[in-house]
């Protein structure tokens, strides 16, 4: 028989989900298990119970689809201290995993700039080249890579089809949508350089910043 | 004549043992602590000082604040206890103290409502993946 990664996954899910608290039910500070509770901090902390179901709600994490909350303004968080700070905005998908036996993954660059800046995860855990990156389920589940987050604080590896969400042959598709557009602009701007009027707008052209720096 | 692929029986062992390890995790973390998602307890010099534990909750402080704010701006790396976080830098404004200061947030002087964990509680990041897997965390802390 051979060896399927993806059997350990499903029971690695399964020995994991038990703990997830039920939808709607948040422990109180006293009870929690960290929290001291003969502390002077029980009664003037605020208990997640009292934020929480007043958010859209998830089955996963803090039981909260913090996405949705951010999107439709039901909470408003501060994208900086000093407002004079640029709040990096990058509306481009990724498609991973094309040829795998789990659907194929989206990484959609908005919902994680929208939190998250550019720097957080380039370059030190991820190379801004599709491919570069050997990303792996096993080093996701030690906490690295996506598993920085993944399983620590946004929602957790039990929700496989949030990422594998896309069917592989549609993925193929798109991928190959995009490289050959890549390659047609990439041939445009081989033709510029040749004239004595040169555009740096190529990925391919300027590798040491992979087109990170563009916004669309 | 039957041909076994060279890789199979490491490869059977390396599931049971990984199965067997998932299981024991499972059983293990299921217990006492259930505190909210993605609270992170820091206990480097708590403990030591004769102070409770440092009980972060991301969940109150997303409400508020983007990620970028204090992973970006305020510099704090992705790792429970790996910030080398101490009160000096806090009352200077670094890390904490760049909020918990009065101004935007309560000030030093409330200790015990950052303090607020139970005295000996590791530092960790609660309901981790890591966590529940039980693979130890290295000194220094957990991702």
């Amino acid at each position: 028989m051979p060896f399927r990664p993806t059997v350990l996954i499903a029971l690695l899910f399964a020995s994991m989900a038990p703990s997830t608290p039920h939808a709607g039910e948040w422990a109180k500070l006293a009870e929690d298990g960290v929290h001291d509770p003969k502390g002077p901090a029980i009664g003037l902390l605020q208990q997640p119970g009292d934020a929480l179901p007043n958010l859209p709600g998830d089955t996963a994490g803090n039981q909260v689809h913090w996405i949705k909350a951010l999107r439709t303004g039901v909470i408003q968080p501060r994208p900086n201290l000093d407002p004079a700070r640029e709040d990096r905005r990058l509306d481009k998908d990724i498609y991973l995993d094309l040829y795998g036996s789990m659907p194929s993954v989206r990484f959609p660059h908005l919902a994680h700039t929208e939190w998250l800046d550019c720097t957080n995860c380039h370059d030190h855990l991820f190379l801004p080249k599709r491919g570069a990156n050997n990303i792996s389920m096993f080093l996701i589940l030690q906490g690295q890579q996506c598993g920085v987050c993944h399983g620590a604080v946004a929602f957790p590896l039990t929700e496989c089809s949030r990422c594998h969400s896309v069917p592989n042959n549609q993925a193929q598709r798109i991928v190959a949508a995009i490289e050959a557009e890549e390659a047609k602009r990439s041939a445009a701007d081989g033709d510029k350089a040749a004239a004595p009027t040169t555009n740096s707008e190529s990925p391919s052209k300027t590798p040491t910043d992979g087109g990170k720096a563009k916004t669309k | 004549m039957t041909i076994r692929h060279p890789g199979a029986s490491w490869r059977g062992a390396l599931a049971a043992a990984l199965v067997v390890t998932i299981c024991i995790g499972g059983i293990g973390t299921s217990g006492d602590a259930r505190a909210e998602y993605a609270d992170v307890v820091i206990n480097n010099y708590s403990d030591a000082a004769g102070m409770r534990p440092v009980i972060f909750p991301h969940w109150f402080h997303r409400i508020r604040f983007r990620c970028k704010v204090c992973h970006a701006d305020l510099g704090f790396q992705f790792k429970a206890g790996g910030n080398e976080i101490n009160m000096v830098k806090i009352i200077d404004g670094q890390f904490c103290g760049a909020c918990h200061n009065g101004d935007i947030a309560w000030s030093v002087e409330n200790c015990n409502l950052c303090h607020s964990g139970k005295p000996g509680t590791p530092t960790q990041v609660h309901e981790s993946t890591i966590q529940k897997l039980a693979i130890q965390p290295q000194a220094g802390g957990q991702q």
